[in-house]
């Protein structure tokens, strides 16, 4: 088993050097020339040129990258051009409010959309199941970040029950993590109930019963157990919706969160800083399915053998 | 030919039809649908761009909805309503546009993964699971950053997403009807390949296809007006409904109406469009239902 | 009372929206201790559905029991609350499914899903339930050290050795097996009826085999009962039937059978197919196929009537009121 994980880790190299090399390549052909803007109106040439050589610039572009991969290792990928502070930093001063972001967002989410999946399959068919249904409708047709505007208007500006945004505790976090965790509770309720209805299907579900077990039963400990694979699964897949998500509620609740640092560096035309939260947050959403990958073996002992078995 | 005609059935196509009438959701979602399209070709007949959508009167700003200006005005003196009604046709048209591509793209992507395999569908699986793994925004901040801030370039953008989804769905059906022994008949009897892809296994992923272009026309409007909203999608003056938000934003206090209309414009029409990709599912393979 | 079974005019319905199935209309069986009955038609005749009655597993929509009583050691099953059925199933009765490959709980070990019936009947500690599941894998045949595995690394008929193993874990009284052979190679097929034989001969137990094999029930079954169109048209002892078939279908099922003997002729199918359980003809199911129906044959359906005064042979068949008919077969035979 670890020598899976380790292989999986290994095989994101590849990954994350050609979507980093991507990424670095595109946004180098955005900006004007940085070593300009750096020194500024009536620099004469050669300052310019010195400032070129000291940032690198003078390099061949594959170097550039590589010096830049190099410094990422060790924490170094530039300077913001608006706040002259460190990109790998700073990203990183702000990753943990948006891991409570989301974090909170799918746990609410989960919670939620789980059993109301699971009651809605149940019931299939009945006013019950219709209720779910359009609720789950709803919610993954709206935008999350009009939601957002609207959670603002409900609860902060006119119930006044919560702040309108910013960061003063645990209050703040509620209409945000709302925010995200909405539409994707909508999307889990509909995975489960219609995970759920695959599996009441099955023969080991009458073989259950036939053996004397409660509905209860049936349903809790052999169905839900198989239905859970592939609601992960999908879960997994919507991790970048959460990142997504998050970006958009960051932005609307002023949230600090690396949401609304990616999107002040692009109004801000902040291309280091851009660069390398992308990045970054590409990496991360990497480390993240994996970790979806392995709680999904752990789930599904098929997957578990064939994985045990390589390692 | 002459049986077919006395016997009274219908083709696929009527058969599909005749169950998506019966689903009232499809139907509704279909007449909004309907509306909507009417309402895009006709603005630029009713409203006069310049004067209607984007002409600035300040004197009239921030008023709420009155009998004059039935959604109110904005910001600038404008008239919202007018400018929700044009944005139906950025919505529109970027939705269609940037799906429409990714259809494109990513059938042929697909369909060559899926029918060749081995090599071909290795690079062509690694490229799609490298682009998954960068969230959607992130993705078309990239792009726009790129190439600039328009609505093409939005359009572009977001094609990419679709592709990428189009081209596992795709890749999938394939990789099922390839190894059927009717297509191997048709091996058999010399059809030459891009027509055995062409005629004979195409159409059997047509039902995924069909269910997931609706469903991906509502996503891709979301992401254009979270886009816009950001700032990165249409750029101003155009009235895409996520720009509107995006300049409500600033008066919510005092005018949240302009906070709410356009968002409801953007909700209604992806609800319409996920009622008719529901129905499509429940009419295109009605054992899925039971 | 030494009947373990006694069902009595079961019938039994599938409503859906679109049609309604008649799937098993007024059938009576019988089972006494340790005896054997083979229940024996082709498929859609409604042995799958008689046998998901008797433990009240009929699904519910669309299917409906419409009439009848279900008697399992003198208590009708199909008036028992949903403890006692919990109760029942798996401990007086359990079943043996068609299928192995789907019916066993893909995430849950092979030890688990037998301790499962035990804890559930016997009140056993975990502990102690999976160890009586090791015991029962041996009985069946397969290493106890297996007990960990899953269900996705035995074979077809390793996995329906392990259903025969959950269903006898609390020694019912009653085993029904639905067709448990049919989805297995041959060589399988004569290894896991010999270990279903020595098994019963060794408890107290009867069993209702679900087949449409004919052979099966030479080999295994002491009496049986003919379904066709969710009737039944004879029953008797497996020598009643085998020796002196009565009804026109079973003649047509024994014609079916290629005779080693007499090679070189030809296979004798029955004429058309097994009618719609939704549109039923009138009168008796089988006329539409049968050589030798009369018009009178359409007007009522034709009731169980002794053989011979048999106590044990029945047939359900119109031809029997004129006193000098006989079946071609037996006809030659004599």
């Amino acid at each position: 088993m670890l020598k899976y994980v380790v292989n999986r880790l290994l095989s994101l190299i590849p990954v994350i050097l050609v979507t980093s090399f991507m990424i670095y390549w595109a946004m180098s052909l955005t900006e004007g020339d940085p070593a300009m803007m750096i020194a500024g109106d009536g620099a004469s040439q050669e300052m310019i040129e010195q400032i070129r050589h000291d940032l690198g610039l003078d390099q061949p572009f594959l170097l550039q990258y590589f010096n830049y991969m190099k410094g990422m290792l060790v924490g170094d990928m530039g300077k913001s051009y608006v706040t002259n502070k460190d990109v790998f930093a700073t990203f990183f001063q702000y990753l943990p409010n948006t891991l409570y972001l989301g974090g909170s967002a799918v746990i609410i989410a989960t919670i939620v959309s789980i059993p109301l999946g699971i009651y809605t399959a149940i019931h299939q068919n009945t006013w019950k199941d219709t209720a779910g249904m359009v609720f789950a409708l709803f919610g993954t047709s709206m935008p999350n970040f009009w939601l957002g505007l609207m959670l603002i208007i409900i609860f902060a500006l006119h119930l006044r029950l919560f702040p309108t945004g910013g960061n003063f505790g645990w209050k703040s976090l509620v209409l945000p993590a709302v925010t995200v965790g909405f539409g994707l509770a909508a999307l889990i309720t509909r995975i489960t109930r219609s995970s759920m209805l695959d599996v009441m299907r099955q023969d080991y579900m009458t073989t259950a019963r036939a053996k004397g077990c409660s509905e209860k039963r049936v349903i809790y400990k052999h169905g839900l157990k198989n239905a859970l694979i592939p609601i992960i699964t999908a879960i997994g897949l919507q991790m970048s919706l959460v990142i997504t998500g998050s970006v958009l509620a960051e932005t609307v609740f002023s949230w600090p969160g690396i949401g609304r640092l990616v999107y002040e560096s692009i109004t801000r035309r902040d291309i280091p800083m851009v660069t390398g939260s992308i990045i970054l947050c590409s990496i991360l959403m990497c480390i993240i399915n994996l970790i979806v990958d392995l709680v999904y073996a752990f789930f599904d002992p098929r997957i578990k053998a064939q994985y045990s078995k390589k390692g | 030919m002459a049986a077919k005609k006395r016997i009274k059935g219908r083709t696929m196509f009527q058969e599909t039809w005749h169950r998506l009438l019966k689903n009232k959701g499809a139907v509704i979602g279909m007449a909004f649908l309907a509306l909507l399209v009417v309402v895009a070709v006709i603005s630029p007949f009713v409203f006069d761009y310049e004067t209607d959508v984007i002409g600035q009167n300040l004197a009239m700003k921030l008023q709420a909805p009155n009998s004059e200006h039935w959604f109110g005005t904005d910001e600038y003196g404008r008239d919202l309503f007018a400018r929700v009604m044009y944005g139906a046709r950025y919505s529109l048209a970027i939705g269609v546009g940037s799906v429409g591509f990714g259809l494109i793209v990513g059938t042929i992507l697909g369909s060559i993964a899926g029918f060749y395999g081995g090599k071909a569908d290795d690079i062509i699986m690694r490229g799609i699971d490298i682009f998954y793994s960068i969230p959607n925004i992130l993705k078309a901040v990239v792009i726009v950053s790129l190439l600039g801030t328009s609505t093409i370039n939005l359009i572009i953008a977001l094609a990419i997403s679709c592709a990428t989804n189009y081209a596992r769905i795709v890749r999938a059906s394939v990789m099922t009807v390839r190894d059927l022994e009717y297509v191997e008949s048709s091996y058999a009897m010399g059809l030459p390949t891009w027509k055995i892809i062409l005629r004979h296994i195409l159409p059997n992923c047509l039902s995924p296809i069909i269910v997931q272009t609706t469903l991906l026309i509502g996503t891709t409007i979301i992401s254009a007006s979270s886009l816009s909203f950001l700032g990165i999608g249409v750029p101003a003056p155009a009235p895409e409904w996520g720009a509107l938000l995006s300049g409500g934003r600033a008066h919510i206090r005092g005018a949240s109406y302009i906070c709410v209309i356009p968002g409801l414009a953007i909700m209604f029409t992806v609800l319409a469009l996920n009622l008719l990709g529901d129905g499509l599912r429940d009419a295109l393979d009605p054992k899925l239902k039971k | 009372m030494d009947l373990v079974l006694d069902i009595k005019d079961l019938v039994v319905h599938y409503e859906t929206e679109d049609s309604d199935v008649h799937a098993v209309n007024g059938i009576d069986i019988a089972i006494g201790k340790k005896r054997t009955l083979g229940l024996v038609g082709e498929t859609g005749a409604g042995k799958t559905t008689t046998a998901l009655s008797i433990m009240n597993l009929v699904p519910d929509p669309p299917g409906v029991i419409k009439n009848g009583s279900i008697m399992l050691d003198g208590k009708d099953v199909l008036k028992m609350s949903d403890a006692e059925l919990e109760a029942m199933r798996g401990n007086d009765v359990a079943m043996i499914f068609q299928d192995p490959m789907t019916a066993l709980n893909p995430v849950m070990t092979v030890g688990e899903q037998i301790a499962e019936s035990l804890e559930l009947h016997q009140n056993l500690k975990p502990e102690e339930a999976l160890e009586k599941a090791k015991e029962m894998l041996k009985l069946v045949g397969i290493a106890e050290s297996r007990a960990y595995d899953y269900p996705h690394q035995f074979s077809g008929g390793m996995k329906q050795r392990v259903v025969i193993a959950i269903a006898l874990a609390c020694s019912p009284r009653l085993l029904i097996a639905d067709e448990p052979t049919t989805a297995l190679d041959v060589t399988i097929q004569a290894q896991v009826l010999e270990l279903m034989k020595d098994l019963i001969n060794n408890r107290d137990m009867s069993m209702l085999m679900i087949t449409h094999s004919l052979g099966i029930v030479a080999e295994i079954c002491d009496d049986m009962a003919v379904m066709y169109a969710g009737r039944i048209v004879e029953k008797g002892t497996v020598d009643d039937v085998f020796n002196n078939m009565r009804h026109p279908y079973t003649e047509g099922l024994f014609n079916s059978l290629p005779n080693l003997k007499e090679q070189g002729e030809m296979l004798e199918p029955i004429k058309g197919l097994m009618p719609d359980p939704s549109d039923l003809p009138p009168g008796c199911a089988f006329a539409p196929r049968c050589p030798y129906a009369t018009a009178s044959c359409s007007e009522a359906v034709p009731e169980l009537k002794a053989v011979d005064g048999s106590k044990t042979h029945f047939v359900a068949c119109h031809a029997y009121s004129r006193p000098d008919f006989t079946l071609r077969r037996n006809k030659n035979e004599q």
